[in-house]
Order: structure tokens, then C-alpha cells, then sequence
């Protein structure tokens, strides 16, 4: 596991850096917004949304066909974000294709898995069967649960999870221990967007290929803020999505490990992804093309690879060395306050740059109504990891999570409403 | 500085957080109906029991348990106050007229006449995100009639 020894963005860095995003000098409220919600969706830069309007008014064309100038200057810049992209995350070009957003990228690994069972497809080394296991944790989202769910459901497999303690979080160890001969597929988040634990990947790849299991990796909370090498890690499949990195909605990214991508069958089938089509047959190109049906949202992936180098430029490790410590500061202010929870890894243990909180005797929606009177744009629900919530014994929770335009003063706001949350609403 | 959110949490609303009104579960009942609101968790199961008198329905008994932030849960303790002794037809006119006063983002004048306490709720109106969780229990208890209705 790597610590955050590079030194942390300076506060004048950080109000530089601010003045490239015009929605933070917005007023949504009437008072100043205090952006505390990226872990669900980040805010732009200038440099992203120029990107690509100048791509939307200079080089709009479609790519990969046509034999005109702007399609070729389209078709560069749609392969020289992919470059950008898959460097970006320690990938090869080819291992990188697209999707609507993480969510829609998990889908279609198991969708692909489901499809490698179909009796035209059966791939013996990825069909799934009654009896085999896939494994994935009590604190997954529900986009890196639902599609395991109905791929078990679909094969015949068995969905097992490792569980959670009191305070939401998993350890290595118990998800080791539950890797059998009959596990095929790992699926976990990288980065817990409800706890900010941060799952140490290289003990469980290295336990799931003895195995024989492929490892799905939940990129989303992760990729935007600390640097990752999917080659690195040796993680098989990976999703992350756009707009969580300063990039537009719309779109996500996909890796497939070039072994897998080889292997896997698409899940959807169309124009832009074939060599020869008979009536009744056709022969798919390489990946990642034969992953990509259909026109792609070209100018959005410009704009995904003009906000990767716009992190670049700032410096991922800079980043994550900020961001650990805003979350190191939200976790031990929250954790300090009388009867308010803090969720996930105590202060001082590897965290995330965010943190959720349960207060006590208020709901997280009148909790979050408040914060947001003071302009504080907090996530209140259950953040899409309902058997987490349950888990913890609570409905919802309260979230604040940082990015690399999150200052102090922010976080210190924050936890000020915060902590006068009971007071307000006269909780007992 | 002023109150920022006076308008939403009148303190009728955060008493009846507090107080829940009619909450348990009534038996016999005519109905049952269990809503969530899938964005913020809030749950109601709410349970109405209907009487007649000169030929008229009317609602005779109403119970409800459910989890909640304070709108929910403050609304469905202002229902269960004013719904018993109504007659079925006047339960649903005073359905009508809150989520018409809710949705209005604050163009409707609240009718004190007819919505009684509920009215304290018309502060919600400019919170939209909040609308469903001030209308649940009454929508729970606007799908229980419809059900008997069927019958």
C-alpha cells in the first residue's frame, strides 16, 4: 500500500486551482457553495469544457469511417484521448473501451460472462456453472452488485460476500479466506464510497488467479483521486466513470485485461465492431473495438481526456496526498463529536478523502437540509449500498467527500454545521 | 443569522416528529398499504379501517409505523390526527389539496379551513427535494382507499 509521502497541495495551489471551475464561485443557494459531494458526481474545469466544445465546433466528424479530413482529425483525437486515458491508469490503448459509465462498464462484464455460457459461445475458461462462486463484499455499491447478483442467478452460481463489521468495514483477511477453487469471479471497490476504506488489491488479485478467478475492480472512488496502474495491480476488468474525474456525464471507461479482452464476448453486438458480416454470421474486430457497438460519444471522451491531463498536470500523488488529508481532518472532527458516528476506518487509519456519519436522533435528510442551508452541498441516503446501510443499523447516512479543489476552510465548515445538527432539531 | 430553514421545520412539524400521532398498528383493518421513498429510506406502513354511517364511508381508525426524516414522519403524525371520523370522500379532498399546496412551489395559499395543522407543512413547497417525503403517509393512505375502492 502505498502512503501519501508527496507533499499535499498548499492552499494557494488549491485557490488556483479553484478559479479553473466556474461552478465554484455559483451561488445555487444564495450563499457560497461548498462543494462536498464529488464522490458522487466532480465539478469541471474550464480547460475539460473547452476541450471539447473546440472539439464540438472544430473536428465533430465520425470516427473510424469515412475517408474526409475532419473524420481522420476526429478519429485522432478519439485515439489520442484513449492513449491519454489507458496511460492515464497504467493500461495499453487496447485495453481501454467505453461505456455510458462505470455502471453501464460493470454491466457488460457480466454480461459478457453471462454471454460465454451461451451454447454458441460457451468459453470453458470463462462460463460460469452451478457450483462455482463469485465474491464481493457486504459494502459494494449496487452497481458492483446487482449485475453479480443476475449473473449468479443467470448461471446457476453462487453469490458470496464477505462481511462487514460495526463499522462497515471488511478486512483482507476474511475476504482471503472465503477465495475457494470454486471462486471464478472477485469483484470489489477499489475506494468504499460510503466508508473510504481502501481494499489492498495485490494480496487479492494474487489470491484469486491461484485460484483461477478473474478480479472485477470498482475504480470509481479510486481513479480520480490517487494514482492507480490497473498492469500494476494485475486486476482483470476495471470501471471507472467521467464525470467523477472533473469529465463530462455520459461516459465510462472500461478495462479488460488483454488476456480477458481477447477472451470475452461482447454484450452488445452492431455497427463499428466487425471485419465481415454474412447473413446469418459475423466476425468481431480485436478488442477494444468489438467492445464498442455503435457510435461512441466522441466528444465526451475528449473531454474525459482533457480533464485526465488536467490531473496529470496538477499531479495525482499531490492529489491524494490532499485529499488524505481532508479526509484524515473529517474523520477525526466527526469522530470527536458527541453522539455523531463516524462510518468506516477510525481517525488515523487509511481513509479516503471522504467520510459518512450517522447522527444520532436525526435523519440524515434533515441533517443534509441544514447543511444545505449553509450551503454545503453534502450526499444524505444510502449512496447506493443498501445492505451496508443495513448493516450499520441505519437508513442513510451523511457524506462529505473531497477533491483537489476542497480547502480546509470547507471541511472545517462542514463539520461546524455538523456538529450543531441535534441542537437544531432538538434531538433528545 | 436568521433561521435559514424557519419556512420547512415550523415547530409543529418537529413536535409532531416527536409526538407520532397514531402510530402502532391497528387491527382489524380494511387496508395496508407500505411506501418508501427509495431516494432518503423514509418507510411508511400505513393501515386504515373504514365504518358507515347513513351510508356514508368513513374512515373509523388509521395506524401507521415507519422510519424517517422529520417531514415523513411529522406528516404522517398530523394524518393520523385529522383522517379518523372523516368521511372518505372529505380524506380524499384534503389528499388533493395538500399535494396540489405542496407541489406549488408556493403559489397556492394554504387553506387552513380544510387542511387544519397540515398546513404547516406549506413551507415545504419551496423545497422540492422534500415534497415526497411530506406526501408519503398521505399517499399511502390515498392508495389504501383506492384499493377498497376496487373491492
Amino acid at each position: 500500500m502505498t502512503t501519501a509521502i508527496e507533499t499535499a497541495l498548499t492552499e494557494e495551489r488549491v485557490q488556483q486551482l479553484r478559479a479553473d471551475f466556474p461552478i465554484l464561485a455559483e451561488q445555487p443557494g444564495g450563499v457560497p457553495l461548498i462543494y462536498l459531494d464529488s464522490g458522487a458526481t466532480s465539478q469541471q474545469p474550464r480547460q475539460a469544457l473547452e476541450a471539447e466544445w473546440a472539439f464540438r465546433t472544430q473536428r465533430n466528424a465520425a470516427v473510424h469511417r469515412g475517408a474526409h479530413t475532419l473524420a481522420a482529425l476526429a478519429t485522432d483525437d478519439y485515439e489520442s484521448a484513449r492513449e491519454r486515458i489507458a496511460r492515464f491508469v497504467g493500461a495499453r490503448p487496447t485495453e481501454i473501451s467505453w461505456a455510458m459509465n462505470a455502471t453501464d462498464a460493470l454491466n457488460s462484464v457480466a454480461l459478457s460472462l453471462g454471454e460465454a455460457n451461451r451454447a454458441s459461445a460457451v468459453d470453458p475458461a470463462l462460463a460460469l456453472r452451478e457450483g462455482d462462486e463469485i465474491l464481493v463484499t457486504e459494502a459494494e455499491h449496487h452497481a458492483n452488485l446487482l449485475p453479480w447478483q443476475r449473473l449468479a442467478d443467470e448461471t446457476g452460481a453462487t453469490l458470496r460476500w464477505v462481511e462487514v463489521d460495526d463499522d462497515g468495514v471488511w478486512t483482507t483477511d476474511a475476504l482471503l479466506a472465503l477465495i475457494t477453487e470454486r471462486t471464478r469471479v472477485v469483484a470489489i471497490a477499489h475506494v468504499s464510497n460510503v466508508t473510504g476504506q481502501i481494499a489492498e488489491v495485490e494480496p487479492i488479485v494474487a489470491a484469486a488467479h491461484a485460484a483461477g478467478a478473474l478480479v472485477v475492480l470498482d475504480a470509481c472512488q479510486s481513479v480520480p483521486h490517487r494514482p492507480v496502474d490497473f498492469r500494476a495491480l494485475g486486476v482483470d476488468a476495471a470501471a471507472f466513470s467521467s464525470h467523477k474525474m472533473l469529465g463530462p456525464g455520459g461516459i465510462g471507461v472500461l478495462y479488460l485485461a488483454e488476456a480477458l479482452g481477447a477472451a470475452l464476448p461482447p454484450a452488445r453486438v452492431g455497427g463499428s465492431m466487425i471485419t465481415t458480416v454474412t447473413m446469418t454470421e459475423h466476425e468481431l474486430l480485436p478488442a477494444p473495438q468489438k467492445f464498442e457497438a455503435g457510435t461512441q460519444p466522441v466528444a465526451s471522451i475528449v473531454g474525459l481526456a482533457a480533464a485526465v491531463d488536467y490531473l496529470e498536470a496538477v499531479g495525482m500523488p499531490a492529489i491524494e496526498a490532499h485529499e488524505v488529508a481532508l479526509g484524515e481532518r473529517l474523520a477525526a472532527g466527526a469522530a470527536a463529536m458527541d453522539r455523531i458516528r463516524l462510518v468506516g476506518p477510525r481517525p488515523g487509519a487509511e481513509r479516503a478523502g471522504l467520510a459518512s456519519v450517522i447522527v444520532d436522533g436525526v435523519h440524515a435528510h434533515d441533517a443534509g437540509q441544514l447543511l444545505d442551508a449553509h450551503g454545503i452541498a453534502a450526499r444524505v441516503g444510502h449512496h447506493c449500498a443498501q445492505p451496508l446501510h443495513r448493516r450499520l443499523g441505519t437508513a442513510a447516512t451523511t457524506r462529505a467527500s473531497a477533491y483537489l479543489y476542497t480547502t480546509e476552510a470547507e471541511v472545517d465548515r462542514f463539520l461546524d454545521v455538523l456538529s450543531g445538527v441535534r441542537a437544531y432539531f432538538g434531538a433528545a | 443569522m436568521a433561521d435559514p430553514l424557519a419556512g420547512l421545520y415550523q415547530e409543529l412539524i418537529l413536535e409532531h416528529a416527536k409526538l407520532r400521532s397514531g402510530e402502532g398498528e391497528i387491527d382489524p383493518f380494511d387496508a395496508e398499504r407500505h411506501l418508501k421513498n427509495p431516494t432518503c429510506g423514509d418507510e411508511v406502513t400505513l393501515r386504515v379501517r373504514l365504518s358507515e354511517t347513513h351510508g356514508e364511508a368513513r374512515v373509523d381508525a388509521l395506524g401507521w409505523i415507519g422510519q424517517g426524516c422529520s417531514i415523513s414522519q411529522a406528516s404522517a403524525s398530523v394524518l393520523a390526527e385529522q383522517a379518523p371520523g372523516l368521511a372518505v370522500a372529505a380524506v380524499r379532498e384534503r389528499i388533493e389539496a395538500m399535494r396540489e399546496l405542496l407541489r406549488s412551489r408556493g403559489a397556492v395559499e394554504p387553506d387552513e379551513a380544510l387542511l387544519g395543522d397540515a398546513v404547516a407543512f406549506a413551507g415545504v413547497a419551496k423545497f422540492p427535494m422534500r415534497v415526497k417525503c411530506a406526501m408519503l403517509a398521505w399517499v399511502a393512505l390515498e392508495e389504501a382507499l383506492d384499493e377498497l375502492d376496487r373491492h
